[in-house]
């Protein structure tokens, strides 16, 4: 214990610091490679997310986007490279460091996860009953308020199995920013949604970050509404980060890859043929594969 | 295919086999090891009870009872062949409680309330609500796990216990009420045979063994589970047939070690 505080309450104060004038960034990643077994997934990834900022990781299905997003927060260790979340090595933290830094975490899911069993509002209020003693009037106007803040307010009585993919997502923002975190990640938050949701999705990651003074990493392929939004891209094709600037920048892009990406062309860099024998040579070969006796 | 691939594919099968049995191990310690949520937030394990022991109650009783109905025809038609047909209540209480009780009421409780716990935690796992859980700074073997595995070694005895006593009573209805045995003979020779701590106490152990057991293996298996439907559908498949085979096996053993000197 330094002068009287406890190192808990420096360490919460070092972590709510989240003014643009902070010099450090938020994330920092340097030269990180990472592989499934013996497959290499990420290699030589250097990334810098300033507080304050929305980030997007953009590339096509597979690229390593999601597992980035899993180094950042701990749920996966680096084969080598470094994760700095906040100043401190996210792989080097123990269990107590990792889930006290997660704390200061908010993530999305893909289609939102949330709780099945439980409420809208149960599902808000999860990560105030785990992780405060807050009494249960506070958490209720809490709950209201996280839920205003992404137009649900109405909807706390509702089960998630009544909830359309946008207000599920909604409402996982709201329980993502439940505990006021220092930064959100989303995973793919514009999947599956119509233009409505879409952009009304867009429109509340873009005023939550600036409202609340976070830092926010979007992991999508939706490249018209995020370009919308954010401040800062970064282009990763094959586990690698190809390109990376400002949503303007990454419009005029000339590199194929990107501009192919970001403009939809059907063929590219990217084939539209998945690799294959000459056309010619298979069209004229016997069928070696016998029909499945069940069809 | 030559006799060294046989060999390879067998050491490897058995290898793969002990991995997993290691890493099920593990995983129960951790599940020991991360139970104060589980034991301090108690409401957590009760709502377990619920779903796992309070909605297995109907499968459980009508079973005991039919189980029951059977053994006093069954018995009757053996006992009355050496004219002691009165050793009726003795035969039917003790099948129960020895045996039949916490072995029928295991495999149904697998079936039933295991194959469900693994379900619900492998959908858990496909639809990210673990992992969701983990990034909210939330143990998922502490808030998940561990509250269904300490609801199915509670819920397991008192199941057992209820299956015996609605045996017992089929035993009862089918022997005296219907063939007619001499009631007083009936309840006279069982209380007289049954013995606490030999046959009840030892029915318990057996109960609770098998309820661990079984909590065991459909937690382990539905956090373990490939996050896909087929995933799913083959751990629940493989809770209910390994958990089965585990309750036999046990049963065998722990009978070899109880009624030894019988």
């Amino acid at each position: 214990m330094k002068n009287g505080i406890a190192p808990d309450v420096i360490i919460r104060a070092a972590l709510m610091d989240t003014s643009p004038a902070h010099p450090d960034p938020l994330v920092e990643i340097r030269d990180l490679n990472f592989a499934y077994d013996r497959r290499p997934v990420l290699t030589g990834i250097n990334m810098t997310i300033p507080r304050g900022k929305v980030v997007a990781i953009m590339g096509l299905s597979g690229c390593g986007k999601t597992t980035t997003l899993r180094l950042i927060g701990g749920q996966l260790k680096p084969t080598s490279g470094t994760v700095r979340v906040a100043g401190k090595l996210v792989h080097e933290l123990d269990d107590e460091g990792l889930y006290a830094l997660r704390r200061r975490m908010g993530m999305l899911f893909q289609f939102g996860a949330l709780f099945t069993d439980m409420s809208v509002y149960d599902n808000v209020a999860f990560p105030l009953r785990e992780h405060t003693a807050l009494p249960e009037e506070l958490i209720h106007d809490l709950v209201l308020m996280k839920l205003n803040a992404v137009g649900l307010r109405g909807a706390h009585h509702l089960m998630p199995s009544e909830l359309s993919g946008g207000m599920a997502r909604r409402v996982a923002l709201a329980r993502a920013i439940a505990l006021d975190p220092l930064l959100i990640m989303y995973d793919e938050p514009f999947a599956g949604l119509d233009p409505i949701s879409l952009s009304i999705v867009g429109e509340l990651i873009r005023k939550l970050n600036d409202a609340l003074g976070i830092s926010s990493i979007v992991v999508t392929h939706d490249v018209q509404e995020s370009l919308k939004i954010v401040d800062y891209v970064y282009f990763m094709a094959a586990g690698q980060v190809v390109a990376e600037g400002t949503a303007e920048d990454i419009r005029c892009a000339e590199e194929p890859f990107v501009h192919q990406f970001i403009w939809g062309e059907p063929d590219g860099p990217v084939n539209f043929h998945y690799p294959a024998r000459p056309y010619g040579d298979e069209l004229m070969e016997q069928p070696t594969k016998p029909r499945p006796w069940w069809t | 295919m030559k006799a060294t691939d046989y060999l390879r594919r067998l050491g490897h099968f058995v290898t793969d086999r002990l991995w997993r049995l290691g890493f099920a191990s593990r995983f129960l310690l951790m599940t020991v090891l991360y139970s104060g949520t589980a034991l301090k937030r108690f409401q957590l394990t009760i709502r377990e009870i619920y779903f796992t022991g309070v909605l297995s109650l109907i499968i459980i009783l009508v079973s005991g009872l039919f189980v029951g109905m059977v053994l006093g025809l069954q018995g009757y038609d053996t006992l009355q062949r050496y004219g002691s047909s009165e050793a009726l209540g003795i035969l039917v209480a003790l099948s129960l409680v020895r045996e039949l009780g916490p072995v029928v009421a295991a495999l149904l409780f697998a079936s039933r309330a295991g194959s469900a716990i693994t379900a619900e935690i492998g959908l858990m796992k496909a639809t990210e609500q673990l992992s969701a859980m983990e990034m909210m700074a939330v143990n998922p073997i502490a808030r998940v796990v561990a509250p269904r595995f300490w609801a199915g070694v509670i819920s397991m005895p008192l199941l057992a216990a209820l299956f015996s006593a609605m045996g017992v009573f089929g035993g009862y209805l089918v022997g005296v009420q219907l063939i007619g045995v001499d009631e007083g003979s009936f309840w006279s020779q069982m209380q007289a045979a049954v013995d606490f701590r030999q046959d009840v106490l030892n029915g318990v152990i057996k109960s609770v063994v098998f309820g661990a057991l079984v909590s065991w293996i459909a937690v382990f298996e539905g956090y373990d589970a490939e996050p896909t439907a087929e995933g799913v559908s083959g751990a629940t498949t493989r809770t209910v047939v390994t958990s089965s085979l585990a309750i036999l096996a046990a049963d065998f053993v722990l009978t070899a070690f109880m009624f030894r000197g019988v």
